[in-house]
């Protein structure tokens, strides 16, 4: 048993040490949590071959307990949004995430899912999947590497390691009611702006 | 190139001669081709097929002439068994853009007149399913005409103004009403509007037909949608598939889940602000789309322009490397299609690895290389890179693809799973307007590179791959046997690679670009690759167009899945090796 658990308050006899460990029950749901975070097998675009390329064996991810991609969200925990995503797909994403069951981690991989990228201008761009999700953790790059995606993964290890059963979200008495899936409009429409559409068509004195 | 020149004259000519009344030389500076009478479009088309041998529809796709009030529908179209590109254009109204279809003629045109219609709005009369293709049903205008702006709008051209006037940032965001890349059109009433239900979008494929048999059981055909997050998909695409128990009977592919507005961007860029968004359209080969893209622009510049010696030998040693990173991905991906988890998609993405080394030497980049410039390439080999591509490419590589053979090819279940499925004829395929690996599959050896070749690429021995049966194991096969011609030209290029300069100018970021229109083609990884360019003479291009070829070879898919299983569509999918940067653009 690695000695990381350990807390340093209590000894072990020495007979025991390697076997035993005394811990926090925080502690070891997050330890068994951060060694097998289940990425969603979901490309987006340029980036998502990166992500693959993570896998594969020169980075090889399975090193994080993470190599288990799993296409359906219902078996994941983490959504690498791996690239640019348009206003065509979001309202997909958006279920995709909606279906993922607690606890759900999301990471923006590159320019585009974190602000829109080189694309950002584009008549069907969103300027950064952040507009919708819950974003934990951002990696920058164009696309990034496959050591900069580590790197982001390693973080989110680092959040899952300060979270506290006590507290955690998925464990509230509060339903979570999920992210309200946009429509497909002449343009794209969020619902969570539609008060503030309505009304700015009132000025405008399009609305009776 | 003069050679070319008069020959496309000759030609020109004759058929002039031959329709005297219907088609006249394009005479606008600059340009090249015929305009064709737009009533007389069809039957001109027919006789060009039947009388002169030009067979295959490449590229079609619209200009809209906002000056000159018109709008103008460009057709490359070639003949099957070589030559070069004829260029042919129907100009009509811009308030009333109408245009006769050609999909009678030509099936390969229906998704790029499909296209036309949802970016530029120009209608086709007789199109057996006009609608829109990237955008949804539903969105206000068509955004690649000059006088549509997007929500982000900052200026019709870059660079654009100083973004600190005064010492103040000025973000586009602020400027736009909803503070997001979001616009509603006049008049929108959010309360009043009906969406637009997905009936309209699966009109093909949704009636469903529920049938009696003799023993009285009842039947009803099924609609399975698969995509657009699949894993099988390569990314974000979508098949609508109709079966009849197992049995595909309909289908229709979706798109536009990564339509990134690629063209748009283009025209507000300068020319060479282009060079690296050609690296994101089909992210596996950036090498060779900065290779079409470059040539069409060189074309554009001019003699003075043309790569030195060095450059262009950097540039075929460049482009042959990507074409086996790619089809290394391409095997290793249908092999995940098949079923076959993985396994040798990591052996696909260990030589994928070794080869972005390479890049990453010379480019600086591992993916988004960005690495040629007009008149040559931006950057010197390293020391010691000649040694180390030498080695790659008389040892490493022609073993590993011995290896991935032997792995592979004759495996039972990769027979047994793909031998006969998904056939397309070669009168299909030419029909469909299929390039690359998919033609030649099907038995047609057409290869730019030998058809019409560009770059130094006449001095290389090498063959055209080709195998005849035209199925799903044709098409895996003939990836070997392009990665071993591919080794070869490599072989030959690294022994005669010249020293000397590798740009043919003084580097620069702006050019004197000369009116005109050009279209450049390079054989990539997945077929002819091509770009159109319109010139105005000013720093930025009128009208960029990709005629991408994996968007163009899903034209076939349904043909090629009707009447198999739905299990197979996957592999069938897979056999084309598609990349959603590219089909959506
Ligand atoms: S950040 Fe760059 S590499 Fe990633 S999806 Fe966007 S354009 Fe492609």
């Amino acid at each position: 048993m690695p000695d990381e658990l350990n807390k340093s308050e209590y000894n072990i006899p020495p007979e025991m040490e390697g076997t035993v460990a005394i811990t926090t029950l925080d502690r070891i749901y997050n330890w068994g949590r951060r060694y097998s975070v289940w990425p969603m097998f979901f490309g987006l675009a340029c980036c998502a071959i990166e992500m693959i390329a993570t896998a594969g064996a020169r980075f090889d991810m399975a090193r994080f307990g993470m190599e288990i991609m799993r296409p359906s969200p219902r078996q994941c925990d983490l959504m690498i949004v791996s690239g640019t995503v348009t206003k065509k797909m979001v309202p997909q994403v958006v279920r995709l995430y909606n279906q993922m069951p607690e606890p759900k981690y999301v990471l923006s991989m590159g320019a585009c899912a974190s602000g829109g990228g080189p694309f950002k201008r584009g008549y069907n761009v969103i300027a950064g999947i952040d507009k919708y999700l819950p974003v934990d953790v951002y990696v920058p790059g164009c696309p990034p590497t496959p050591q900069a995606l580590l790197f982001g993964l390693m973080k989110i290890q680092e959040k899952i390691d300060k979270e506290s059963i006590s507290e955690v979200r998925w464990y509230s008495d509060e339903p979570d009611e999920g992210i309200p899936v946009p429509i497909l409009g002449p343009d794209l429409i969020d619902l969570r702006d539609f008060p503030a559409l309505m009304k700015k068509e009132q000025e405008k004195g399009n609305l009776a | 190139m003069n050679d070319q020149t008069t020959a496309i004259n000759k030609i020109n000519q004759a058929i002039i001669k031959r329709f005297p009344d219907w088609v006249q030389i394009d005479e606008r500076e600059g340009y090249e081709g015929l305009v064709v009478e737009t009533a007389q479009l069809i039957p001109f088309m027919e006789a060009l097929q039947d009388e002169f041998g030009y067979d295959s529809l490449t590229s079609v796709t619209g200009v809209d002439y906002l000056p000159e009030d018109k709008m103008e529908v460009v057709y490359h179209i070639y003949k099957s068994t070589g030559g070069s590109i004829l260029v042919l254009k129907v100009q009509v109204p811009r308030s009333n853009p109408v245009v006769p279809s050609l999909v009678s003629l030509f099936p390969g045109a229906a998704f790029q007149e499909r296209e036309a219609w949802d970016l530029l709005g120009i209608r086709f009369e007789g199109h057996p399913n006009l609608k829109r293709i990237l955008m949804w049903e539903g969105f206000a205008g068509h955004p690649l005409r000059k006088d549509w702006r997007e929500a982000f709008y900052e200026g019709e051209f870059k660079p654009y103004e100083d973004r600190w006037p005064e010492g103040k940032v000025s973000k586009v965001e602020t400027s736009n009403p909803y503070q997001e890349n979001i616009r509603y059109p006049e008049g929108f009433n959010p309360e009043t509007w009906i969406p637009d239900t997905e009936e309209l979008l699966l009109q093909g494929t949704a009636s469903i037909k529920t049938e009696t048999d003799d023993m009285g059981l009842e039947t009803e055909q099924l609609v399975v949608n698969l995509g657009p997050q699949h894993p099988s998909t390569h990314g974000v695409f979508r098949m609508v598939a109709k079966l009849e128990g197992e049995t595909v009977v309909d289908l229709e592919p979706v798109m536009g889940y990564l339509h990134r507005n690629h063209e748009k961007i283009g025209e507000r860029n300068t020319y060479s602000m282009n060079m690296p968004y050609t690296d994101r359209l089909d992210y596996f080969c950036s090498m060779s789309n900065n290779f079409g893209y470059a040539l069409a622009v060189e074309k554009l510049l001019g003699e003075k322009y043309q790569p030195p010696e060095r450059a262009q030998y950097i540039r075929v040693i460049m482009a042959e490397l990507t074409r086996i990173l790619n089809h290394f991905m391409a095997i290793g991906f249908f092999l995940n299609d098949l079923g076959a988890y993985f396994t040798p998609a990591l052996y696909a993405i260990k030589e994928r690895e070794l080869i972005l080394d390479i890049f990453e030497a010379v480019a600086g980049s591992r993916m988004m290389c960005n690495y040629f410039r007009f008149g040559g390439v931006v950057r010197d080999l390293p020391d010691g890179m000649e040694e180390h591509i030498r080695k790659m490419v008389y040892e490493r590589l022609p073993r590993q693809v011995d290896e991935m053979d032997r792995y592979l090819v004759e495996n039972e279940i990769v027979v047994g799973r793909s031998q006969g499925v998904g056939v397309l004829t070669p009168e299909q395929a030419i029909a469909y307007s299929a390039v690359g690996p998919v033609l030649r599959a099907s038995g047609v050896p057409y290869d730019i590179r030998r058809a019409d070749p560009y770059s130094i690429y006449d001095r290389f021995e090498f063959d055209v791959a080709v195998r005849y049966h035209g199925d799903v194991y044709d098409r895996f096969l003939i990836r070997y046997d392009e990665i071993r011609q591919s080794i070869r030209i490599l072989q030959q290029a690294i022994d005669t690679l010249p020293e000397g300069e590798i740009l043919a100018n003084k580097p620069a970021y702006k050019f004197r670009m000369p009116k005109g229109e050009s279209y450049g083609r390079v054989e990539g990884p997945k077929g002819e690759l091509g770009f159109y360019i319109v010139s105005d003479g000013t720093d930025n291009p009128w009208r960029y167009h990709v005629r991408a070829p994996s968007f163009i070879n899903l034209t076939g898919l349904r043909e090629m899945s009707l009447g198999e299983k739905v299990a197979d569509l996957v592999a069938i999918l897979g056999s084309i090796d598609i990349v959603l940067g590219e089909v959506d653009r």
